[in-house]
């Protein structure tokens, strides 16, 4: 008796030690993002003050309406939805046509184009920074969106990933079409695209994500203001001479966190499944 | 053979979109490296001038350097906490799995630029919360951004905070194809939990912490909105990574032909740190 209640006892202390370390670390991620929006809606004297206030004794919106009014914020929101939504659809588009491709069909040289399509993901983009910029000069491309959608629409993750998912389908809603006399690029569109919708909104959230975060591709090709995305407009809210509108500043990063924190809450399940897709596939 | 090509129509926008914006880049960027050139006007062809001049190029070295120092500070202590945190999450007893879970995944998909800032904020030398929180308790106040260690470290804290959930969630899946009878039955055996997570699950993880272990190699390496934000790669070049390095020589000094020797000579670096990673998980196995 005595025994089973130290067990019990022993059980409960090591539940409350897994508890206290869940809750530490949970409280380590949540305090930027507390800080963050708590800085936001702070005036300049009270940031840096003490003792520290979480919640601002003199709380004011002045810092929104600043982004909104004076640094153009709707102009880089739409900006950057645009070149993440058009580089997830063309994205899209690709890798599911090429994922199909190398899952459902036999041709030559089949084994030595998808390894080269492999051997491509190793390429740090360090290596591609300086002529990559040289060949969108080039096109006349910089400071459009166009270097930030078009090279990446066919990537290799992608078309790798689509390839797994397909290659699970049964053949015989494809030959039933193909005796009815569909073109193979109408059995791609009509029976394959929605068999794997499911696919394609775990992948098509990883690069929404993607290229809404991004910060390098945009520093290199976005030069005027009136093309930023995000990323560039809060790093532009560092001010000359070691000014830094901190308040404007975060407030715009809690704006940049909205969009993705929509979707991930409304899609976790499937967003867990994009980024775990690449790694385990034993 | 009418299937097979379409299939070639179908896998083509690959290979065409590689050759025009990757293959052709990266055959460019050899000839640039062979040559001096502003950027604009005439190139000069320069032989391996260029590549004679990366071992005096103390920058680079010591931005190599700081991506072996980082990957030691963080990488042990990231891929250690996701995987005690993942198999906790795992084990069925904690209730609330799902919000630990969310609220440890978050900063993945937060920005860089927010998140380094957020940090700047936080770890600030006079007033940020970090040392107020010190000062209530009377610790005196850390130079979480002015001291080379304390800098490194203040970078390590926020990648791990960046990726922990990234790597938590890959190995929660990694346990989720291992049977779990096996470490339940060591436990019954006898064995403390301690002795079942590094005699089961470490090497039956192997392969996944392998996969995490790669990704952070990498990743270490080419560290840049969080360290131009954070620390801006001081002081004194302390936390300046390579990708930082090359983005410099070419876009601040404009020498696009000694960015894409050091480019070259970066990746051929990390290469073989790859391959000795894979190697040395071959021996041990």
């Amino acid at each position: 008796m005595i025994n089973k209640n130290a067990l019990k006892l022993k059980k409960g202390i090591l539940n409350l030690l897994l508890y206290l370390f869940l809750i530490g670390i949970s409280a380590f991620m949540v305090l930027p993002f507390v800080w963050m929006l708590s800085t936001s809606f702070k005036y300049p004297p009270d940031i840096f003050g003490f003792p520290p206030q979480i919640i601002p004794r003199n709380f004011t919106w002045e810092n929104y309406t600043f982004i909104f009014q004076e640094k153009n914020l709707i102009r880089v929101l739409i900006n950057t939805f645009t070149i993440s939504s058009l580089s997830t659809l063309l994205s899209l588009f690709f890798t599911t046509l090429g994922g199909y491709g190398f899952a459902k069909f036999d041709f030559p040289l089949k084994k030595l184009l998808f390894s080269l399509l492999l051997a491509t993901m190793i390429i740090p983009g360090a290596v591609m920074m300086v002529p990559s910029f040289v060949i969108m000069r080039e096109l006349g491309w910089v400071d459009t969106f166009l270097p930030l959608i078009i090279p990446g629409a066919a990537n290799a993750f992608g078309i790798f990933f689509f390839r797994q998912y397909i290659s699970t389908l049964n053949d015989e809603l494809m030959d039933a079409a193909r005796v009815d006399g569909a073109s193979e690029f109408m059995i791609f569109i009509r029976i394959i695209l929605p068999i794997i919708s499911p696919g394609m909104v775990s992948l098509g959230l990883i690069f929404f994500m993607a290229s809404w975060n991004n910060y390098l591709g945009p520093l290199i090709y976005l030069k005027s203001p009136s093309n930023w995305t995000i990323t560039l407009a809060i790093n532009a809210l560092i001010g000359g001479a070691g000014l830094t509108y901190w308040g404007p500043q975060m407030a715009m990063s809690v704006i940049s966190l909205i969009p993705l924190l929509i979707i991930f809450l409304v899609f976790q399940k499937r967003f867990s499944e994009g980024i775990t897709a690449g790694a385990i596939k034993g | 053979m009418k299937k097979a090509r379409w299939a070639y129509v179908f896998i083509s926008p690959f290979y065409i979109l590689f050759a025009i914006f990757g293959l052709y880049p990266m055959l460019l960027s050899l000839y640039l490296s062979l040559t001096r050139w502003k950027g604009v006007g005439p190139m000069e062809f320069a032989g391996l001038v260029n590549f004679g001049l990366i071992p005096k190029d103390r920058v680079f070295w010591q931005s190599m350097m700081n991506g072996i120092i980082l990957f030691g500070l963080y990488v042990p202590i990231l891929l250690f906490l996701a995987l005690t945190l993942a198999v906790i999450l795992n084990s069925g007893r904690i209730k609330g799995f799902r919000i630990f879970r969310t609220i440890i995944f978050l900063p993945f998909i937060t920005n860089m630029v927010a998140a380094g800032f957020s940090f700047r904020i936080l770890l600030e030398k006079q007033n940020g919360l970090f040392n107020m929180l010190l000062r209530i308790f009377e610790i005196p106040s850390v130079p979480w951004l002015e001291n080379i260690w304390w800098a490194r470290i203040s970078l390590s804290l926020l990648i791990i905070w960046a990726w922990l959930g990234y790597n938590m969630v890959i190995m929660l899946a990694g346990l989720q194809t291992i049977p779990r009878d096996l470490s339940e039955a060591a436990l019954v055996d006898g064995a403390t939990p301690i002795q079942a997570f590094f005699r089961i699950t470490v090497p039956l993880m192997r392969p996944v912490i392998l996969f995490c272990l790669i990704t952070s190699t990498i990743g270490s390496f080419g560290l840049f909105a969080e360290v131009t934000t954070l620390t801006l790669g001081g002081p004194a070049n302390a936390t300046i990574t390579p990708l930082i390095r090359i983005y410099g020589v070419a876009f601040s000094s404009y020498q696009f032909g000694y960015a894409s020797a050091l480019a070259y000579t970066f990746f051929a670096l990390i290469f073989l740190l790859t391959v000795f990673q894979f190697r040395l998980n071959r021996e041990q196995t």
